[in-house]
């Protein structure tokens, strides 16, 4: 379960006036929810998604995970709990070392890293299996470096590190995003069925109208730094595509949305 | 012959620089300047200790502790405070410039008539050396044989090391910081970690330098950093493409050979005063050279 509350994070712009890239956005997913989250550059999306992960500070409010409050928390302590595959496959994965190595970088996820050997063969083994189980041959390549990867099988891995152990929360921030459309597919079926499979509490940035309308259980839309349209139950699963632009015209007819930011938001997800 | 060993034996045993320059500048892509002035700190608490007496092999480790401690203020320097990998370096080794003098007293101390690790080393494997057929240069060929035992076991050590779960991690928190800190690594504490294991090298470097030429002197480490650059890139030209055994190893290799590289040119009458700005141009056309060379994109590659 994760719990965000009047959570804000205010930067001064050079020479002018302090902006509310998260204004006071309050939010509970419960458990084994998958929530989609969309919004146009600059909406504050990926600054309320980098507040979760602890690339970024809050200036207010809360964050907790699973009960606990994360707020003061660093980055890497927020691992215990938080699971993230990146926008980039080169942030998320180590191109130097091999597949198993990145695996096992994972599979040390909130231990402690000792002086044990970091590829035993129960590792191997479990690591060959479930990469067998989501993309089918990518079990041959353990021991290539990750780098020789295609994006979409890297990010086939990183989906498969970041769920090694089960997380409290899974953050995905646009993770298809630099793929082309054949390998985003893949990635969103790997992802989908990761999420089913693992019953996993989930939150998805995406700039596609199709992930958008067809993946997770509640759709929020970030807009100046709120949250302008919070979709779920039966309403999530009846979306469309057409009905979201509706949607997006109400809003803008409500002058909740202005013009120019109802325009991008088609132009990007319809 | 005697020559050729001696060669030998320096190439080896600045290899532990190169072995370091590697851990630094390979593994956490960190140009490490502290080199210059951890080589000179191995070499003078090596020396000092030496001249007080103290047994050759703590005296040796002791010069190696030393540069890891120059190394982890570094690391802090740039983990904890911010500050720039080159300023970090450049101001760590400014810094040790006094204190190498300082624990030195004066420039240069001689190490004649203090027993060395080499002459321990010597001791033990002399009667191999004579047994396997060399006579009139069985001492250097001793010396040679100890500190190739010795980077064979550093070698050794640094695979294992970096094969482990701890190392994995520092492996992975130097070649992409994001993911460590994704998968809960402190990408701080393993960089000062790692620049203290560079530099644990790299002074071992300087202690065993001291040893083999028999005085240590304030101003021997400098262009240290250049030189362990060279060897690593000449070392990763020699064999390619390899994994991180094949990598250490090379690098040891590509030590001796820009050793012997640097005695031939010697020897065919280059002036010494040109020496580091041969291996500047050295490492400048390694680190040019892949533009001219790859008309293969590599990163587009990755897709």
């Amino acid at each position: 379960m994760l719990e965000v509350s009047a959570a804000t994070v205010a930067f001064t712009a050079p020479g002018g006036p302090i902006v509310r890239a998260v204004d006071g956005v309050s939010f509970t997913v419960p458990a084994g929810a998958f929530v989609v989250v969309i919004g146009t550059n600059g909406s504050g999306k990926s600054t309320l998604l980098g507040s979760i992960a602890g690339t970024v500070r809050l200036d207010s409010g809360t964050i907790r995970v699973a009960g606990q409050d994360i707020t003061r928390w660093r980055e890497n302590q927020r691992a215990r709990y938080v699971g993230r595959v990146f926008q980039d496959p080169r942030a998320g994965t180590a191109a130097s070392l091999t597949v198993l190595e990145n695996i096992a970088v994972a599979a040390a996820r909130g231990r402690h890293a000792g002086l044990g050997w970091a590829t035993r063969r129960t590792l191997r083994a479990e690591a060959s299996s479930r990469l067998a189980a989501i993309a089918p041959g990518l079990e041959m390549r353990l021991d290539q470096p990750i780098g020789s990867l295609s994006g979409g099988q890297r990010q086939i891995v990183s989906l498969v590190m970041a769920t090694w152990h089960r997380p409290d929360v899974l953050l995905l921030d646009e993770h298809t995003a630099a793929l082309d459309p054949a390998a985003a597919d893949r990635v969103v079926q790997a992802t989908a069925r990761l999420v089913r499979d693992q019953k996993l509490t989930a939150l998805m940035v995406t700039h596609s109208l199709k992930q958008a309308a067809g993946l997770g259980d509640r759709l929020l839309l970030v807009h100046r730094g709120r949250i302008a349209l919070d979709i779920d139950g039966a309403a999530k699963r009846r979306l469309s595509a057409d009905a979201l632009a509706g949607r997006f015209d109400r809003l803008r007819r409500a002058d909740q949305l202005d013009d120019a930011a109802a325009r991008t938001l088609r132009d990007n997800y319809i | 012959m005697i020559t050729l060993l001696t060669t030998w034996t320096f190439g080896v045993t600045l290899g532990f620089v190169a072995l370091g320059v590697f851990v630094s500048y390979r593994l956490f892509a960190f140009p490490d300047i502290t080199t210059d002035g951890s080589f000179t700190l191995g070499a003078v608490v090596t020396t000092v200790l030496l001249v007080a007496g103290h047994h050759p092999l703590p005296a040796t480790l002791a010069g190696a502790a030393a540069g890891a401690m120059a190394g982890s203020c570094t690391g802090m320097l740039h983990a904890l405070l911010g500050i720039e990998p080159l300023l970090a370096g450049i101001l760590m080794t400014t810094a040790l410039a006094s204190v190498n003098l300082v624990i030195l007293g004066r420039s240069n101390v001689p190490l004649s008539g203090v027993p060395t690790v080499l002459d321990r080393a010597e001791a033990v494997i002399l009667p191999l050396t004579q047994a396997l057929g060399f006579t009139d240069s069985a001492t250097e060929a001793a010396r040679l044989l100890a500190v190739l035992a010795a980077a064979m076991l550093a070698v050794l050590i640094l695979y294992l090391f970096f094969r482990t779960s701890l190392g994995t991690a520092m492996r992975a928190g130097g070649d992409t910081p994001t993911m460590a800190r994704a998968l809960g690594r402190n990408t701080s504490l393993l960089t000062v970690a790692g620049l203290a294991i560079a530099n644990a090298l790299v002074a071992l470097s300087g202690a065993l330098v001291a040893q083999v030429q028999g005085f240590a002197d304030v101003q021997m480490g400098i262009g240290m950093v250049v030189w362990g650059m060279a060897s690593v890139y000449l070392g990763a030209a020699l064999v390619g493409p390899v994994r991180l055994g094949g990598a250490l190893l090379a690098t040891v290799a590509g030590s001796i050979t820009f050793r012997l590289l640097v005695a031939a040119a010697l020897r065919a009458g280059l002036d010494p005063d040109w020496l580091k700005l041969a291996t500047a141009v050295v490492v400048l056309a390694a680190l040019v050279a892949p533009r001219f060379l790859s008309h293969r994109p590599q990163a587009s590659a990755a897709r």
